[in-house]
């Protein structure tokens, strides 16, 4: 009895790898022909001189030791990149926490505001808001005329190489929206009693924020940092639409860099040690985040899951 | 007190409210601009134009060169829909099988979905336009298709079988009993359950894909098959002297889908994502 019990349970299983293996199929081709293949592909032509005109030619380190030494563009824009990553991702991130908890307030019309704040999160990545950004903030724009009436006078936001990268980061905070939504979502996980008893033992508001929010957040915080981190990384609409990597390449991302190497340049073997420089960066920075992540994340269930 | 208190709750609104003039002025700016003429747009900083006017829409409609905005508009809905419907099936049929199956190898094949979350695009983008150009789909919408048929869109896939795994397995057990094959349970269960997520996935998919210009500047090169995103690109380039009024209307229209959309599906896609977000 006791065996054929088993050996049903076994056939069970049976059933169920096949079937689960069936329903994955599609991921498991998309994933070897469109990730994989790519990724590794993409890691051979590091090594290479090629274009889709050339035919491949391995080269050996070259590519790798020309962009540490001879190309001074990429120094440029790796330093652009890093400073734009450092601008963007923590103000984004304090601005929405900041708003988050104002929302939590338990305020009325909460869905009204959340809907505002959340359209231009939408909307960000697009051409058109490239171009609005471009015109509210070129010499004669909006936001000139406007410092003009109040007697401030102009500010050249996207012709000062010391601006222009910054004018791009309020692009970015401005579409704060999708994170606010899930500082939100965590913001209402934390258990009230928490609070409560923070208040019974006379804790002020700085404090309660310090060691109550901030801890209780803190899976979030990661989160939102690591992803938001990888996306700034990447950034090409903005540069590429609104300064053209200008002025004196104070904008030139590195995503406008990879782009114009490959597609327009056609030194695609260049292009791919450079993706993979990128890759490394982020995984390091990744990694860095991970590593620190058991001193400043607290998560309830002891990080098992 | 009471009065102290309802002077802060008064501060608060008048913040937010300030913060959402903040946000939401460049978008009313625009669509104001869109109704002005070229000049208005310079010299004035007024939110009401003085007078309506309309050129700027049937102008920017015609367009600059042989093709108007109206075919623009029908490619990217040629490119965006089928990539979204196709991303919904795909991504969940992989999710089931992930969230409801048990299979040698498993976690280890949930771990590159994840790990695939992490890869950037950039560094797959060339060896992906050599494999799209030796297989004659350059310049064709298939570069955005076909991937989404095959679930490479891991975010989504992440997010629905966080979504499954909370549907609990009792109603699959039922149903199993009951006799249903597991496509059955899928479709007659799983499905009608997961409504939020999915509309979060279209929602997301639809945004993503109908913003995405990168990879249309990549893989589409005639201006025929352009999608709305690469036609206003377009419109900034040619002309020295840009008309405004005409490029900020086709910029309001651009963005009309994705905002419909949003606002169509809201109730749903909060839900979605407060419930996927990171409960899991």
């Amino acid at each position: 009895m006791r065996k054929r019990l088993r050996i049903r349970q076994l056939k069970y299983r049976a059933e169920d790898q096949r079937s689960g293996y069936l329903y994955i199929l599609p991921w498991l081709i998309g994933f070897l022909a469109f990730q994989l293949y790519p990724f590794l592909a993409s890691f051979v032509y590091s090594f290479t001189d090629f274009s889709v005109l050339k035919p491949m030619k391995f080269v050996g380190l070259q590519n790798y030791r020309r962009m540490f030494t001879a190309d001074r563009l990429f120094w440029t824009s790796l330093k652009a990149t890093v400073l734009y990553v450092l601008m963007a991702v923590p103000g984004k991130l304090i601005f929405s926490l900041f708003i988050a908890m104002v929302l939590n307030m338990k305020l009325k019309f909460i869905n009204f505001f959340r809907t505002i704040y959340y359209l231009p999160s939408i909307l960000g990545g697009s051409v058109a808001i490239s171009i609005l950004w471009r015109f509210l903030f070129s010499r004669d724009g909006t936001v000139n005329s406007f410092l003009n009436t109040l007697g401030i006078g102009s500010i050249d936001w996207l012709g000062s190489p010391n601006l222009a990268l910054g004018t791009m980061g309020l692009l970015v905070i401005w579409q704060f929206g999708s994170s606010m939504v899930l500082f939100l979502a965590g913001l209402k996980n934390i258990p009230q009693e928490l609070y409560e008893a923070a208040r019974v033992d006379g804790a002020g508001r700085v404090k309660t924020f310090v060691k109550i929010t901030l801890p209780m957040l803190s899976p979030v915080i990661f989160f939102n940092l690591i992803m938001q981190m990888i996306n700034a990384f990447k950034e090409f609409n903005a540069p590429y639409l609104i300064t053209q990597g200008g002025p004196l390449n104070s904008t030139y991302l590195y995503g406008v860099m990879l782009y114009e190497n490959a597609f327009t340049y056609l030194k695609m073997g260049y292009a791919s040690a450079q993706s993979w420089v990128l890759f490394a960066i982020i995984m390091g920075f990744t990694a860095l985040t991970f590593k620190s992540s058991p001193y400043w994340t607290y998560y309830e269930d002891g990080g098992e899951f | 007190m009471r009065i102290a208190k309802s002077w802060k709750m008064g501060i608060n609104y008048l913040f937010l409210a300030v913060i959402g003039i903040l946000m939401i002025y460049p978008l009313l700016w625009m669509i104001s601009a869109s109704f002005k003429t070229n000049n208005e747009i310079f010299s004035s900083i007024n939110l009401l134009p003085k007078e309506i006017m309309y050129n700027g829409y049937a102008d920017g409609w015609r367009g600059s060169g042989q093709y108007s905005f109206g075919l623009y508009f029908s490619n990217t809905f040629l490119l965006v829909i089928p990539t979204v419907l196709l991303t919904v099936l795909s991504s969940l049929l992989v999710a089931y099988g992930f969230a409801r199956f048990r299979f040698r190898g498993k976690k280890v094949l949930f771990a590159l979905v994840i790990a695939s979350l992490m890869l950037p695009n950039e560094v797959v983008i060339i060896p992906r336009y050599m494999v799209f150009n030796s297989l004659g789909w350059l310049n064709t919408y298939l570069p955005f298709i076909i991937p989404a048929a095959f679930a490479t869109y891991s975010f989504f896939i992440f997010m629905l079988v966080q979504y499954i795994r909370s549907i609990p397995r009792e109603l699959d057990e039922s149903a199993r009993i009951d006799g249903c094959n597991s496509f059955r349970i899928l479709t007659d269960i799983i499905l009608p359950l997961t409504k939020p997520a999915i509309i979060s996935v279209i929602i997301f998919q639809f945004v993503w894909r109908w913003n995405d210009f990168l990879n249309a500047l990549i893989y589409i090169s005639s201006v025929r098959k352009y999608p709305v995103s690469l036609a206003l690109r377009m419109s900034l380039d040619v002309t020295d002297t840009i008309t405004w009024n005409q490029t900020m209307s086709m910029s309001v229209l651009s963005m009309l889908p994705p905002v419909l959309l949003f606002f169509l599906a809201q109730k749903y896609f909060v839900e979605g994502i407060s419930t996927t977000g990171l409960k899991g």
